[in-house]
């Protein structure tokens, strides 16, 4: 093969000083072709297309309410007007109440949920990560997670009282196990490449829970924690409606159960109504927002 | 040397094992030292690795050659210390060696600039040097642009840029590289490659770089070193002293890529018979 003549000798210093500018402008051209400016969609086009599907929906419901109402299908303190249900909330709004019912069930959950997210995080962690634990409680852990928390009320009230801790007693086992599950299952997804990834680095023992695991595991732990966040209030609503008693403040569902007290249907429908919202207006102002901001920081978001 | 490139046998040190072994034994300047290296996953299982001993050089290149499956990426696990040999020892002369993957394993949450500097935080270097550092090591991948971008706004070759400045952020001075080029198109590979020669000649790194590729490693390495398959041994090794820049369509390359090509089929012809 030395016989092979076909190197000039003057190719070998060809590609010395000048080659270098050559090699920086073929990157630079290979950089240019390969990447795209991902354009953002304008706001009008997001409104029109989350906005107004949903209100269309609703404005229908709302017309099928009517008809039933007028077609009589139920007596009329059975079946209000969705105006009487309206004049209902108004009523409380006037009296200067609905927000300080709001914000007694708002401040239970908050903390609740706090609560939930201290305990489960840490024991999601340990779950995912030590063989023996997942073994010993990771079946129970989603067996709870099928079991509705209303059936906690009852224990808990004759552990703790009629008391703020019979509430967060049983807020606490409707959302720890769904955020742990979270948790367990975000650790899961984390791909082994950036495990080594981080030990290569030198992100290893608590280093890389900090720095790898957790974040890595971020987009599984916001969707258990979306599901914790409903599972809270849920089992609020269950804990309030059940464990109505003076001491323990006026929140939503004490207020559906003077509702229900008074035989006041439209109290009672406002209160249902309020308490939908609030658990679809966190979801829909808090988790959704965060949820598609992880995914899109990742590139994991397809825009269509 | 330049001129002399064709007046000698490009193989010039096409020497045994043994004959490399002993030449370089009273050397003891080493970046990477591996001492009859062994290993087999799981109780009894079959060794993947058997007796490797490998030297590598301050600042010296090379390349791993081997088929499919005969243990390369093992090997780099074990120097990386992501795995415990069975038999022998394996020392460094300094700190962690930075690895490179096939895959840029570059983290999705972070920003390219944001990667690079949690390699410095890591190594210890204080918060407020961390930013120029990393610019620096953007600028030496030819990325100075890329400091905001995400991980998925990159090109694929872009993102092992970013990752080879990673891994040039860690403070080991040797460098291993698992066929970080081999999902590239040839095109951007053969621009990494002037990258990659460009970056070693500047920093000075001891690299080891693992590929099933021939050419790749005859364009690269200043020693190529030939694994057998099951167990993986040590089957021949290459010298290497075609003056760099070198293009992979050279005569000079292709001749001895041919030889290794050989070589490599032999080995693996082996396995075929019984
Ligand atoms: N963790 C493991 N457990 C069991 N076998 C493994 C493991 N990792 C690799 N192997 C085996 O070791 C051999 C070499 O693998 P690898 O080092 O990945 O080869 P290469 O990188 O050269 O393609 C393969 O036969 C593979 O099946
Ligand atoms: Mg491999």
């Amino acid at each position: 093969m030395a016989s092979t003549d076909l190197t000039k000798p003057a190719e070998a210093e060809d590609h010395a000083p000048g080659a270098r500018e050559d090699v920086a402008g073929l990157e630079a051209g290979l950089d240019a072709l390969e990447t795209y400016e991902s354009e953002r969609t304008p706001i009008w086009r997001t409104l029109v297309s989350k906005v107004l599907p949903p209100a269309l929906a609703i404005a229908f419901l709302l017309l099928v309410w009517q008809i039933a109402y007028w077609a009589e299908i139920k007596p009329d303190y059975a079946l209000p007007r969705p105006l009487d249900v309206w004049d209902a909330f108004m009523k409380t709004w006037r009296e200067g109440e609905t927000l300080d019912i709001l914000w007694v069930s708002l401040e239970r959950a908050a903390i609740g949920f706090v609560m939930a997210i201290a305990i489960a995080t840490p024991l999601g962690l340990v779950v995912a990560r030590v063989k023996w634990i997942r073994a010993a409680i990771g079946p129970l852990l989603s067996g709870l997670q099928s079991l509705p928390s209303v059936a906690w009320v009852p224990p808990a009230v004759i552990w703790f009282g009629l008391n703020n801790s019979a509430i967060y007693a049983v807020v606490l086992l409707g959302a720890v196990p769904s955020i742990a599950q979270g948790i367990i299952s975000g650790v899961d997804q984390v791909p082994p490449l950036f495990i080594r990834a981080g030990r290569v680095l030198g992100a290893t023992g608590l280093l890389g829970v900090w720095h790898v695991l957790l974040p890595a595991s971020l987009p599984g732990y916001l969707a258990g924690l979306k599901q914790g966040w409903a599972f809270t209030w849920r089992s609020l609503m269950a804990a309030e409606l059940i464990a109505a008693s003076p001491d323990l403040g006026y929140g939503l569902g004490q207020y559906l159960n003077q509702g229900r007290d008074l035989g006041d249907m439209p109290m009672m429908l406002s209160a249902v109504f309020m308490i939908l919202i609030v658990g679809i207006g966190i979801d829909l102002l808090l988790f959704s927002p965060l949820e598609k901001l992880v995914l899109r920081q990742r590139g994991l978001l397809v825009n269509k | 040397m330049s001129q002399t490139v064709h007046e000698q046998p490009v193989t010039a040190a096409a020497t045994a094992v043994d004959a490399a072994r002993t030449a370089r034994g009273n050397d003891d300047a080493y970046a990477v030292r591996l001492s009859n290296v062994s290993k087999s996953f799981g109780r009894g299982g079959a060794p993947v690795l058997d007796g490797i001993d490998l030297t590598v050089k301050p600042g010296e290149f090379v390349c791993l050659l081997g088929a499919s499956g005969c243990g390369k990426s093992t090997l780099l696990n074990l120097i990386a210390n992501l795995d415990k040999p069975s038999a022998g020892t394996i020392d460094l002369k300094s700190g962690r060696p930075a690895l490179m993957f096939q895959d840029h394993a570059l983290f999705p949450w972070l920003k390219a600039g944001k990667n690079i500097e949690l390699a410095l935080k890591l190594r210890g270097v204080p918060r407020d040097q961390r930013r120029a550092e990393a610019e620096k090591l953007l600028a030496l991948v030819r990325l100075d642009t890329a400091y905001d971008k995400r991980v998925h706004e990159l090109s694929g070759g872009m993102r092992q840029r970013v990752a080879l400045a990673r891994a040039l952020a860690q403070s080991g001075d040797v460098l291993l590289m698992d066929e970080p080029f081999a999902a590239l198109d040839a095109i951007t590979r053969d621009v990494l490659h002037d990258e990659l020669t460009r970056i070693w000649a500047d920093t000075g790194r001891s690299v080891v770089f693992v590929t099933h590729n021939v050419r790749e490693a005859v364009r690269l390495a200043q020693r190529v070193v030939l694994l057998s398959s099951r167990p993986g041994r040590i089957a021949r090794e290459w010298t290497i002293d075609i003056p760099q820049p070198r293009r992979i369509e050279s005569p000079d390359v292709s001749a001895l890529s041919i030889e290794i090509t050989d070589h490599l089929r032999g080995e693996i012809r082996r396995h075929g018979k019984h």
